[in-house]
């Protein structure tokens, strides 16, 4: 889906930094990564949830990002992870409607977008101790599968991005959309969001060849060439990861 | 805290609202209560990453890089191994990638899509990282967004954007200042900042000494 979160190119959001004296440097100034308590603990819920192993990467994504798009543009960015997490929470069944209900404001999470019904009737989930959630950070969870398959394009190859405006999960920016590449880097089979963040549980996980593909940047942003304060180059390249089933021979 | 002079205006603009601490506050007893989560673990985790896992372990990466030619093959070859023999593995750090900045080619790192970022080796992102602006305009205007950070690069360099829409992570390797000659790993780490291997900045050249000015 081509949701609010789909930020590359968009325009009119103004500076990321603001003006500041010539003479002060930008580099690494005091700045907190949590604002506020609710925050850390935003944070933590999330991850800690998450480590329940009742969904993935890409279901997390996805909650987040199928949000209304005004609302995911007035959220503060803990603010949309709370939003995932909740929604995940109703989706997975770790959570009744009616516990949701009784949480305050809870009128500002729209459970009904909601992409599964599945009740969770496992066996009694265990939350992980300190200990065992610092392994499991250590550990990480990769994605690149133990698959041998030939990649389609060789690097060097053209190609071209499909435009992928399906109303599910996907990880090819709308920016790339029938855009014209190159392949840079072939990077192994790795797991396929678009099929992953609507898995079920009977469903095998799918994998897809993961590229990594160059763009002119001058190619994708013609006009912001023009409109820039600086002078864009034309010479600059923009590298987007994408799999497979996006791309087509140029 | 800072002084109205140089407030910083890179974090979210709106203040904490008494309804987000609520909301948080009872989901989390919520979830306590039904033996979903350990409050101590949530303790640990945002001890993790706000005390253990930060911008440190990267400068010292680099640095490495920097002084073993040997290393640097590694870490351009196959960052996340390289990476791993120093200790830092795990979560948001799967599967590295170390981009090198040269004389002709200066690497910046976005997520346009979310904040994907090499938590391994930078902790958390920044919140301009995060922010709409930074996501927006990198990948369309990035001469534009490194003029903010006070980075010009002469026009015979390209720049080279990587968008992180996969899994793998980006971890931008500056080139080394002039004037560090001889300088060992953990004088050469201390120069190294978070932006800069971002790729929004360069690394500077030692300061100069007040009393030669």
């Amino acid at each position: 889906m081509i949701g609010a979160h789909d930020l590359g190119g968009k325009q009119g959001f103004g500076r990321v930094l603001p003006v500041r004296k010539p003479d002060t440097s930008a580099s690494d100034r005091h700045e907190p990564l949590f604002h506020a308590e609710w925050e850390r603990r935003a944070f933590a819920l999330t991850l800690a949830t998450g480590m329940l192993g009742q969904w993935n990467i890409d279901e997390s994504r996805h909650a987040r990002e199928s949000q209304d798009p005004q609302r995911y543009l007035d959220n503060s960015y803990y603010e949309t992870w709370l939003v995932g997490l909740q929604k995940l929470l109703h989706a997975k069944g770790l959570l009744e409607p009616e516990e949701l209900e009784s949480l305050p404001f809870a009128a500002s999470v729209d459970i009904s977008t909601s992409l599964s019904t599945l009740r969770h009737n496992g066996p009694v989930i265990e939350p992980p101790s300190p200990a065992k959630a610092n392994e499991l950070l250590a550990k990480g969870g990769p994605t690149r599968l133990p698959d041998s398959r030939q990649p389609k394009y060789a690097v060097g190859t053209a190609v071209q991005v499909l435009p992928m405006t399906h109303v599910g999960h996907t990880r090819a920016p709308q920016y790339v959309h029938d855009a014209k590449g190159i392949i840079h880097a072939i990077n192994g089979v790795h797991i396929y969001p678009d099929a992953n963040a609507h898995r079920r549980d009977e469903d095998a996980v799918v994998g897809e060849i993961l590229y990594t593909v160059s763009f002119a940047r001058v190619a994708l942003f013609p006009s912001h060439a023009l409109q820039a304060s600086v002078k864009e180059c034309n010479e600059d390249r923009i590298f987007v990861d994408l799999w497979e089933p996006y791309l087509i021979h140029d | 805290m800072s002084n109205s002079e140089d407030h910083d205006h890179d974090h979210d603009h709106t203040a904490p609202p008494p309804e987000l601490e609520l909301r948080v506050k009872a989901l989390e007893s919520l979830l306590v209560e039904k033996g979903l989560v350990n409050p101590e673990t949530l303790n640990e985790i945002i001890d993790t990453y706000e005390h253990r896992v930060g911008p440190r372990n990267g400068a010292q990466v680099v640095a490495k890089a920097w002084t073993n030619a040997k290393f640097r093959q590694s870490l351009l070859a196959d960052a996340t191994d390289a990476v791993a023999s120093l200790g830092f593995m795990g979560r948001q750090g799967e599967h590295l990638k170390v981009v090198e900045n040269s004389a002709s080619v200066h690497n910046l790192v976005v997520c346009t899509l979310c904040s994907c970022y090499p938590w391994t080796v930078l902790g958390l992102p920044p919140a301009w990282y995060k922010s709409a602006p930074y996501r927006s305009r990198a990948v369309s205007e990035p001469r534009a967004v490194l003029a903010e950070f006070g980075t010009q690069l002469a026009d015979t360099t390209r720049v080279q954007v990587w968008d992180s829409t996969a899994e793998l992570r980006y971890l931008v390797l500056p080139q080394r200042p002039a004037g560090t000659e001889g300088w060992s790993e953990a004088q050469l780490a201390a120069l190294v900042t978070r932006n800069a291997m971002i790729g929004v900045e360069v690394v500077n050249p030692p300061e100069t000494n007040e009393a030669s000015r």
